[in-house]
Formats: structure tokens, C-alpha cells, sequence
């Protein structure tokens, strides 16, 4: 379900992290406003118990798998859809540190899927709905059922699209959606029988808890519109920036780096470093007759070769010829990488 | 079960690295974050067909761990560990993609395979930055160089918080796990019922205590504000770490060194 830094794109990425820091910020600044500070040390603790619920899990009759809290939908039940947003995002920022799930620049989306979702969709519009001002057994269970697969669902989605977005991976937007769907459907109802488990154990224990959290209100009236239009907004124009910069131009990086140094001033080395790129396709164009030496017979491979990437995407050919200087070159690098690591720890031992 | 608890030890072991000295351990973590973030950037910025201009990115993460001292299989095995995600989704790069786009010898390599090499590459190069930086760093310094880069204060005192208790909570998770194993036989005892008021009895427990905390953060003249008093200094060797490695990794984004060294030894075989 943690989306990884290896399968998006900057585009994608950025737009995500920029939208989820607006969330962030926003929901701070929601925080702050209500006056009740003994949310600081709740915050942390549930955060922590997140962590920690997912050591017990349970078996799950006739299937031989285990199953164990989730974490995004009994937070919002517990602290309103502020507080379990800022604490989810603090709970996913720890797994993307500390145990690789996800990544940092994946981070923003990761915080959108499993954050963003439940907490300010998934719950205000359906378990609060369901649920309303005087809970019942019934209630709970069916809307913490209900709003936990749709979190769930709507987070699979977001993968799928992020995904797809990305263009790293090939999985078409359909087998993508057929693989993703159902499995997180059964997650979903999972989730949520265990959520309205104990969201009821909570609610027979210890009443109060539960009210407690219902009465925080004051900060909990959702201004939906506001929050979702400012994400959009954010999510749209950096995504669209940073898209623009990625494809639009033969090498994002390069373009923006020309022109947010000094124009006039930098030219010549602008110029310098086009000569030395034409100078290495003039390199490399010579290349081939070298790749195929060995390959000659198979003159059929060689067809394929040239003729595959025209039908593709727009991709530059990756023709043999480079590719086998590119394999012998990054051979060498790879060594030379590893030297001077070695080096550096050797230096570092005598000292 | 097994693996979510060794985690747990992992993260006090990636702690106890942070508490090393070493020329990366000295650096500002503000910096150390950024160029790592810039770092992630670049590697994920290239075409999805690209292996060997993502190469020499090694050097980021291979200096950090030499420098820092850092344990290299360890490290190894955490992004191992990590890997199924990536490979999962990678692997239907190979399936579905099988248009050929390279031949070494009588062998024609899909572009498939060379995105999903690429994938993997990928995946190894941005979870090895960041577990180095975090193992160099301590998550302390990350979370208040994150305040001070505008970071919401709340949002960095939340992952301070969070920080200080999972050890507490997960310490007392895994006895009752312990617990219930001992007095369950033939799986009898681990079904959803006992589960339910195992995780009801967890979760009192942790409002209990932050109640409790909260009492004696207040007692101790607590406002709603948490004041983060340590000082962080940006000096000339922290810029020069940020500048060098940024100039760097545009230079490598930039020029595919690789293919370059290829070429020049293509040429002297001929």
C-alpha cells in the first residue's frame, strides 16, 4: 500500500508534497486554535499505539493469514480529522524513515493515500454520518465497516493513479485497478470489523473517551469545501509546474537550471555544455558498428533493435552499440564508487 | 509478528549509529536533509529506460556510509527487507513490456527487463540515501531541523512525542503478545475476540498515560507550547557539504559519465 520513491515521477511527487504540506500547515493551524492542550501528549501516545497495535494481531478463521489494525480511521474516530491527520502523517514520516516503507519524496502521497483520505473523506462523510450524535453497537459497526473500505478503496485508487501518473511502471491502468481493488477490499473489511471492535470495547469501557472526542467539536466542523479546493489548487498548479519542466522541454532539469542562473552570464558554459553533448552523439553514433561486431548474424535482432523503439514511447533509441559501451562504463563507475567509499573507510580507520 | 518487533529493534539500533562522531555525524542535519531530498530528486527525475546514468549516484549514499562509519550489510539487509513493494510492482515491467531494445550477443534484453532494472536501481539508490541519512542523523535532529526549516511546530513535536513512545507502547505490546502466547495452545486464544479486548485494553492503557503526561507536563508549567531550546549551526563545512553535493548531482543528472567512460574505452579497444 506505501507507495515507493522508486515508481513515481518528481512531477507526481512534488505535487503530492507540496499538497500535503498545505494539509499539514492547515490542520496545525486548526489545532492551534482550539485551546485544549492536553492534545499534544494524546496526539503522540495514540501515534505510538498505532505502532504498537500492529505487534498483536489475529488469525483469521479459514484463510491461515493474520490480521491487525490499520490505523487511519480509528484515529479520526478517537481525535477528530485534524488531529489523526497531523498524526498519521507523524506515523508514515517514522515508517519512511525508519523502516524504507515508502520513501521521502513519496512521502506526500503516502501521506494523502493512508491520511488524507480516511481522515478527511472516508470518515465525515460516512461514519459520522452513520454514526451521529448517540452511538450504537450497530452504528459503530456498520460505519466504521463502511467508511474503512472506502478509505481503503479510495487509497488503492490513489496508488493506481499516482502510478500511472508516474509512468515508471507498465501495469495498464485497468490490470492496475483489478489487482489493487479487490485486495484492498478485503483489507478494507478487515479493518474495519477491527476498528468497530474496538471502537465499541472503547465505547462499553470508557464512555466518556468517546464523547470526549465527539465534543471536541468546535474544531471538528469540517470545512470541506475550503480544505478540498486548496488541495486541488496546490496539487494542480505543482503538478502542472513541475510536469511542465519534466516533459516539455528536452531536459527539465537542465532547462530550469539555465534559466534560474543568470542568464547572459552563464551562456557560454550553456553553450559549452551543448558542444560536449553534440561531441558524445557524435561519439556514440560511431558506436553501433562497434555493438554489433560480435552480434552479426543475428540480423534480425539488430531489425528489431532499431525498429522496437519507434513504435514506443518516445524514449531515446537505446541502440546496442551505446548499451554496450553504457554496460562497460557503468562496470566502471560502479567500481570507482565503491573505491572511493572504500578508501574513505580505510583513511577513516587510521586516523 | 517476528519481523514488526525486529523493526522495533531496529530503530534503536539505527538510533545508537546517530550517537557515533564522525565527519557526517558532525554536519548540520538541515543540510545533510536537503541534499539527500536533492539527491532523491535527481535519481527519480531520470527516464524510466535509464541504468547507466544512474550509476555514479552511488557515490552519495557509499561516501555517507564510509564517512559515517556506518554498517554496510546491515544496511544492505534493511533495503532487502523493504524490497517487495518495488519488486512487486517492477515485475510486471518484464511481462508487459517485451519490446527489444538491446542485444548483447544472440541475447535480446526487453525493455521491460532494462526499466525494471532500472526500477530496482532506483529503489536501491533512494532507500539507501535515506536510511543512511537517518542513521547519520538521529531522528531528534531530523525532527527539529524540519521545525526549522517551517515545518509546523506541532507537527515536529508530534513526531518527537511519537518517537518517545513507541519504545514504551511496543515494550508493552510485545508482553502481552508474549503473554497470550504462553497461555494459548493449538491456536485457541489467538481469535478476533481475545484480540479485540487485547487491543481495547492496549489502547486504555495509552490514554491512560497520556492523560498522565499531560498532568505532568502541565505541572511543569506546559501552555500548549513546546519550546524546542536545542541550536542548530549552519556553518561554512555544512554549505560546502550542501553546495558540493547538489553541484554534483546536477553535473551527473546532467552528463551520463558512465556511457562517456564506455565510449573512451570503446575507442582505445578499437
Amino acid at each position: 500500500m506505501h507507495m515507493a520513491d522508486a515508481l513515481i515521477s518528481p512531477a507526481v511527487g512534488g505535487a503530492m508534497w507540496a499538497a500535503t504540506a498545505g494539509l499539514t500547515l492547515y490542520s496545525a493551524k486548526k489545532l492551534k486554535e482550539n485551546l485544549d492542550d492536553s492534545h499534544t501528549p494524546l496526539m503522540g501516545v495514540l501515534g505510538a499505539f498505532i505502532f504498537a497495535a500492529q505487534m498483536i494481531n489475529f488469525t483469521i478463521p479459514a484463510t491461515g493469514s493474520s490480521g491487525h489494525l490499520g490505523g487511519g480511521m480509528i484515529l479520526a474516530i478517537l481525535l477528530g480529522p485534524y488531529a489523526a491527520f497531523i498524526t498519521m502523517a507523524s506515523v508514515l514520516t517514522v515508517q519512511a524513515l525508519f523502516f524504507a516503507d515508502g520513501g521521502l519524496l513519496a512521502l506526500g502521497c503516502n501521506i494523502f493515500n493512508l491520511g488524507f483520505l480516511p481522515c478527511f473523506i472516508a470518515y465525515p462523510i460516512i461514519y459520522k454520518k452513520i454514526v451521529g450524535q448517540c452511538p450504537t453497537r450497530r452504528r459503530i459497526l456498520v460505519g466504521a465497516i463502511a467508511a474503512s473500505i472506502l478509505g481503503l478503496q479510495l487509497g488503492a485508487f490513489g496508488v493506481v493513479l499516482e502510478t500511472l501518473f508516474s509512468g515508471i511502471s507498465e501495469l495498464p491502468f485497468v490490470t492496475f485497478l483489478l489487482l489493487m481493488q479487490p485486495i484492498h477490499l478485503a483489507i478494507g473489511i478487515v479493518e474495519g470489523l477491527v476498528t468497530a471492535a474496538v471502537v465499541t470495547f472503547i465505547w462499553k469501557a470508557r464512555p466518556e473517551i468517546l464523547n470526549m472526542a465527539g465534543a471536541a467539536r468546535p474544531m471538528g466542523r469540517l470545512a470541506m469545501g475550503k480544505v478540498l479546493v486548496g488541495f486541488l489548487v496546490t496539487a494542480v498548479v505543482t503538478g502542472g509546474v513541475l510536469s511542465w519542466f519534466a516533459s516539455d522541454r528536452p531536459d527539465g532539469l537542465e532547462w530550469s537550471m539555465f534559466h534560474t542562473s543568470g542568464k547572459e552570464k552563464l551562456e557560454p558554459a550553456e553553450k559549452g555544455l551543448h558542444a560536449l553533448f553534440a561531441r558524445f552523439q557524435e561519439k556514440t553514433a560511431f558506436l553501433p558498428d562497434y555493438g554489433f561486431m560480435k552480434a552479426a548474424p543475428d540480423k534480425s535482432g539488430e531489425h528489431e533493435a532499431s525498429a522496437a523503439p519507434e513504435k514506443k514511447e518516445p524514449w531515446p533509441a537505446v541502440s546496442a552499440g551505446t548499451s554496450v559501451s553504457g554496460l562497460v562504463g557503468g562496470t566502471m563507475a560502479m567500481g570507482m564508487a565503491g573505491f572511493i567509499g572504500f578508501a574513505l573507510k580505510k583513511r577513516h580507520r587510521q586516523r | 509478528m517476528a519481523k514488526i518487533a525486529s523493526s522495533f529493534l531496529d530503530i534503536s539500533y539505527l538510533d545508537s549509529l546517530s550517537c557515533q562522531q564522525s565527519p557526517v555525524h558532525r554536519l548540520d542535519p538541515r543540510s545533510k536533509v536537503i541534499a539527500t531530498a536533492f539527491f532523491i530528486v535527481s535519481v527519480v527525475s531520470f527516464g524510466k529506460y535509464e541504468i547507466t546514468g544512474l550509476i555514479p549516484f552511488f557515490l552519495y549514499p557509499i561516501v555517507l556510509i564510509a564517512l559515517g562509519d556506518l554498517p554496510l550489510v546491515y544496511l544492505l539487509k534493511k533495503i532487502l527487507l523493504a524490497a517487495p513493494f518495488a519488486v512487486f510492482i517492477g515485475m510486471f515491467n518484464p511481462l508487459i513490456d517485451r519490446a527489444i531494445l538491446m542485444n548483447l550477443g544472440p541475447v535480446g534484453i526487453s525493455g521491460g527487463w532494462i526499466s525494471f532494472a532500472s526500477i530496482m536501481l532506483r529503489f536501491i539508490l533512494t532507500v539507501s540515501a535515506v536510511l543512511a541519512l537517518i542513521a547519520s542523523t538521529g531522528f531528534a535532529s531530523i525532527c527539529m531541523s524540519l521545525e526549522k526549516m517551517g515545518a509546523p511546530n506541532s507537527f515536529a513535536v508530534q513526531l518527537l512525542f511519537l518517537y518517545r513512545y513507541i519504545f514504551v507502547l511496543t515494550d508493552e505490546a510485545s508482553r502481552m503478545v508474549r503473554a497470550r502466547a504462553l497461555r494459548a495452545f493449538e491456536g485457541k486464544g489467538r481469535g478476533f475476540k481475545v484480540f479485540t479486548s487485547m487491543i481495547g485494553q492496549l489502547l486504555l492503557r495509552a490514554l491512560d498515560r497520556a492523560q498522565r503526561i499531560h498532568l505532568a507536563m502541565r505541572c511543569r508549567g506546559f501552555d500548549g507550547e513546546i519550546r524546542v531550546s536545542r541550536q542548530l549551526a549552519f556553518g561554512g563545512r555544512d554549505s560546502a557539504f550542501l553546495l558540493g553535493w547538489s553541484t554534483l548531482f546536477v553535473l551527473m543528472r546532467l552528463v551520463d559519465i558512465p556511457q562517456w567512460m564506455g565510449d573512451r574505452v570503446a575507442e582505445l579497444i578499437r
